[in-house]
């Protein structure tokens, strides 16, 4: 048996899978200021007499971190960054303790000025007197040569809790966003340790010995363990464990587009034949662009409880919440009063929901009726025009071989699967205004805790080498060794993919679940005097996010609720 | 947050797949270290930098400005459409004010590529600005334009393209063609009949270091431009003066660079040459893309930078001076030059062979201008190579006069198609192009 956990903003949902249905789901409240509440009494509901050995794992999915960026609550990490010529480091400034030092390194990955130590020990100093704990360490190019991250890290020695270095969280070049990601990792580390910690005690009190997985923002997951090394990568797992979840039912030949309408925000993602589409740099969360590895998602601010009102005679929806629908208790009309109004929804208060749609169409000179269809239609073009903003975007990435341009790859989804509350309503209305194959997730109130519970490892792994500096290293991983004139660019995929492999076991992966494949592979000849004097080898390897394998062909009837007996 | 305080489009195509040959100048690896600066600093996440895919230029584009002999496919691969592609993106990004400037930063360049090609000289097949500027012109209804070739090589192609057009200012920048390729480029070459004056040379001597780039922008290309008020200003922006570049002798920087950008203040730059990929590139990009962006780059520069080391002596800047004084002499004596040309012989012919050192091909030309004082003159180009190819060409400008016009078809119907291979038309007032094949 597995669980699946999601924390949502409203409501955690959680599930017991069997072998090939759902054993027992449940939906609490989230409570905000308490989450390890509610993780546990999600988590005692969905055990309740369940012999602990016959769970496999259990992978949980957070807004914790999320949440600690957006209210500002997490420890404010200093920073110690070292740029070298280019433009000034003061400007990507993280908080009040960031320290711009010397020190630099070039795109080749060589040392053009030294650290110097006398510096960092004032700043370690300084530090340790304001009772700093938390600290991160960037240097421009660190992807190319670790070397002066490293050695300020030494520097600093053992005197604080935790230091997290640039070159250890992506391979990716951006000094900006490598700024941003270690200063994420470091400020979010405290309350993830914490709450995790808190979890597995718990669990251990209870005397339910189970593997913990955290689902990341690229919809794969990772152990507990692992997780502390890069805290960060949990940040917006939300959108992935829907995504994850409406796997099994997309098209396993063509593109599809994702639509999680919720109650506030519509959340968009596509998939390409089953694999969901990574955004290629890195998310962006609470103003921070970063490096860490996220679905491509887009979000507006359009859902079932969006405030609608007129502006300037017209109508108005969102981006705003104020509460509920008025036909739930709330105070404003929303797109589900609409619903209400339109007789699609009956589970409420009609009424109320008359009376908040009434005003409008009097201000409109419409019927209750033609107002409702409005209200609605505008809903759904809203999400239309949004969807194929964001697939343009996808579109129009630049590429950078005649190659590629030339085979001018485009996306263009045949069908949509739509997800949340009003999903069902919104699926029908979208069919008939579109040309797309529109279709509901089966289950969609508990397909992100399907998804969280399903998915499966992800790793990326970046590779660099340069035959003239007979160099090879994967930053990430620690990795550096030395080459000859001869290492290219198979040697070079080979040696990724082995340490791709190691890596994911690390991180908690089963052999089952390793499907590696190559995402870039460039090699230049390095010409010095029309003479080759080496190799240029980037190398960039992943596992693919998608179902764990014993899962994939029996996800579908997964879906099935087959009740334990005495579930509630 | 960064931002920038203008608009800047970015259209980045280092085109990782394609190469003259392994060890040529022109490889793969030409912008590979340049994308990793562009891409560590963090360019492209800047508020108001706006990173674009480009189009691919189309053969009506390239026809609009060369004769492709035998034919466009036989001159030229896709890159190079990529490339000109690239430049007319930009051009579109700012005709259409999306952004305030822009810089096509892109590979193959172009700036040697004439108005007849036989082939690639000077690592150039066709010429990626006048693609642009005639698609622009085509498109947006603008006229004046001037191109400011910054590029260490006299920018000869395009010289030759604008060479007979009064309403293109041309003004190349470079080190003395005495001492280096293609060995053009003297104050006394200043156009054609029609348009003598329009073509500003500015040879330099080598060891030109900040000081000498900016005195000549300051004293000549600037008071210039202010004379010809153009309504775009392109920058034609080679990188090979860098006092790193292996196969020239100048001694600019990327501050001089990016300072000659924030003085210029161009509307379109383009790449052209620079082989400096290592130790150069990624520098004077990212200090041209902070300046067309108007933000601070003082502290983008070379890690061995040291001014003072590259500094030109006083010789130098006496002979910059002297050679700043002849090209403002020049550029007063344009419109009594034209004034003499149409008070002379009504057809003006010009005979040449040119060299296209790249594909090893000798072309013979022999030109013939209506000297014509209501537009800019209709032309026909004779041309021959070596290896026995022989075409004969028609030109007629874009605001060419109805007597030009009849004229430009006439001699098109008339060429023997016994003596030519192939007899090309090119009609800009119709942007319509014909050919005859014998």
């Amino acid at each position: 048996m597995i669980i699946g956990l999601d924390v949502g903003g409203t409501h955690t949902d959680v599930v017991l899978i069997g072998e090939d249905c759902i054993l027992r789901q449940s939906k609490v409240p989230t409570n905000p200021s308490n989450l390890f509440e509610s993780v546990w009494t999600a988590l005692e509901e969905v055990t309740r007499d369940v012999p602990p050995e016959s769970i496999r794992r259990a992978v949980l999915s957070t807004t914790l971190t999320t949440n600690a960026i957006a209210e500002q609550k997490m420890v404010e990490a200093a920073m110690i960054v070292s740029g070298g010529p280019g433009i000034d480091p003061e400007c990507f400034r993280t908080g009040r303790h960031y320290f711009s030092v010397s020190g630099s390194i070039n795109h080749r990955g060589r040392e053009i000025q030294p650290v110097d130590p006398m510096e960092i020990e004032a700043i370690a100093a300084l530090l340790k007197s304001e009772g700093v704990r938390h600290v991160g360490v960037v240097s421009k190019f660190s992807v190319r040569n670790p070397k002066h991250e490293i050695v300020i890290r030494d520097i600093l020695g053992n005197d604080f809790e935790n230091i997290v270095l640039g070159h250890r969280l992506s391979g990716n070049l951006s000094f900006p966003r490598r700024i941003a990601t270690t200063y994420l990792n470091a400020s979010v580390y405290p309350v993830h340790k914490k709450f995790f910690q808190a979890v597995q005690d718990s669990l251990q009190k209870k005397g339910l010995n189970i593997p913990i997985f955290i689902l990341k923002a690229d919809g794969g997951t990772m152990s507990l363990e692992a997780s502390l090394n890069s805290p960060g990568q949990t940040i917006l797992s939300g959108p992935a464990a829907s995504v994850m979840g409406s796997l099994p039912f997309s098209s396993e030949t063509d593109e599809t587009l994702v639509l999680d309408i919720g109650g506030t925000t519509t959340d968009m993602a596509v998939l390409i034949r089953r694999v969901p589409l990574l955004d290629p740099v890195g998310s962006e969360v609470g103003g921070y662009k970063t490096l860490i590895r996220s679905l491509k998602t887009y979000s507006i601010g359009l859902g079932g409880d969006s405030t609608v009102r007129i502006v300037d005679g017209k109508l108005k929806i969102g981006p705003d919440r104020q509460g509920r629908a008025m036909a739930y208790g709330g105070p404003f009309p929303t797109p589900t009063d609409a619903l209400f109004v339109l007789g699609k929804a009956s589970n409420g208060d009609v009424e109320a929901a008359r009376r908040g749609i009434q005003p409008l169409a009097e201000q409109l000179g419409m019927s209750l009726e033609d107002t409702a269809n409005r209200i609605f239609d505008q809903a759904c073009n809203m999400i239309l025009e949004a969807a194929a903003r964001m697939i343009d975007d996808i579109n129009s990435k630049p590429v950078y071989t005649v190659q590629e341009l030339l085979e001018g790859y485009q996306v263009k989804p045949k069908e949509i699967l739509v997800l949340g509350g009003p999903a069902p309503y919104f699926a029908f209305r979208l069919a008939a205004m579109t040309e797309f194959q529109v279709h509901v997730v089966p289950q969609w109130n508990v397909a992100n805790a399907l998804g969280t519970g399903m998915a499966k490892n992800t790793c990326e792994l970046t590779l660099f080498a340069d035959t003239e500096r007979g160099i090879a290293i994967a930053p990430e991983e620690q990795y550096y060794q030395q080459v000859k004139k001869d290492f290219d660019r198979q040697k070079a995929v080979d040696l990724a993919f082995k340490l791709l492999k190691d890596k994911c076991l690390q991180e908690g992966a089963s052999e089952s679940e390793l499907e590696m494949e190559v995402l870039e592979d460039l090699q230049f000849n390095m010409v010095r005097d029309f003479y080759t004097t080496g190799k240029n080898i980037r190398i960039k390897v992943q596992i693919k996010p998608g179902l764990i394998p014993e899962f994939r062909d029996i996800a579908e009837r997964l879906f099935n609720f087959c009740p334990l007996p005495g579930a509630n | 947050m960064l931002k920038t305080v203008s608009k800047t489009g970015l259209v980045f195509f280092p085109a990782f797949d394609w190469a003259i040959d392994p060890t040529h100048p022109e490889r793969e690896e030409r912008l590979l270290y340049t994308q990793d600066q562009v891409f560590e600093e963090g360019l492209l996440d800047i508020d108001g930098i706006v990173e674009y895919k480009p189009d691919m230029a189309t053969i009506q584009d390239i026809r609009r400005v060369h004769f492709c002999a035998p034919d466009e496919w036989s001159v030229l691969t896709e890159s190079h459409l990529i490339s000109a592609g690239g430049a007319k993106t930009i051009g579109i990004e700012v005709m259409e004010k999306r952004v305030k400037r822009g810089f096509a930063l892109v590979r193959p360049p172009g700036h040697h590529a004439m108005r007849v090609v036989h082939g690639s000289r000077g690592f150039c097949n066709i010429n990626i600005e006048a693609i642009m500027i005639e698609y622009l012109r085509e498109t947006y209804n603008i006229d004046r334009v001037a191109i400011v070739d910054t590029d260490c090589h006299h920018g000869d192609g395009t010289q030759d393209i604008y060479w007979h057009d009064p309403n293109t200012l041309f003004i190349s920048l470079h080190q003395d063609g005495r001492t280096l390729y293609p060995g053009t480029g003297f104050c006394y070459e200043m156009g054609g009949a029609t348009a003598a004056g329009t073509t500003i040379n500015i040879p330099l001597p080598p060891n030109t270091s900040e000081e000498g780039f900016l005195y000549a922008l300051d004293h000549a290309i600037l008071p210039i431009l202010e004379d010809f008020k153009p309504q775009l200003i392109v920058n034609s922006a080679g990188q090979d003066n860098h006092y790193t570049d292996p196969i020239t002798n100048m001694n600019f920087s990327a501050q001089g660079y990016a300072e000659l950008t924030r003085r210029l203040k161009p509307d379109i730059a383009v790449l052209e040459g620079g082989y400096s990929i290592e130790t150069a590139l990624p520098y004077i990009n990212v200090g041209i893309i902070m300046a067309l962006a108007e933000m601070d780059f003082s502290r983008v520069r070379e890690p061995d930078y040291q001014p003072e080391k590259i500094r030109q002596s006083r010789e130098t800047g006496r002979e910059i001076e002297r050679v700043v004084e002849e090209v403002l002499d020049c550029w007063r004596k344009g419109p009594e030059t034209r004034e003499k040309y149409l008070a002379g012989k009504p057809f003006v012919p010009r005979g040449r062979s040119i060299f296209y050192d790249t594909d090893n091909i000798l072309e013979t030309q022999k030109e013939n201008l209506r000297v014509c004082g209501d537009c800019g003159g209709v032309l026909s180009i004779d041309s021959e190579t070596d290896t026995g190819y022989h075409i004969f060409a028609v030109h007629i400008p874009r605001k060419a006069c109805k007597a030009c016009q009849e004229m430009g078809y006439q001699w098109y119907d008339s060429a023997d198609a016994k003596i030519y291979h192939q007899i090309f038309l090119q009609d800009r007032t119709h942007d319509q192009y014909l050919v005859r094949k014998a």
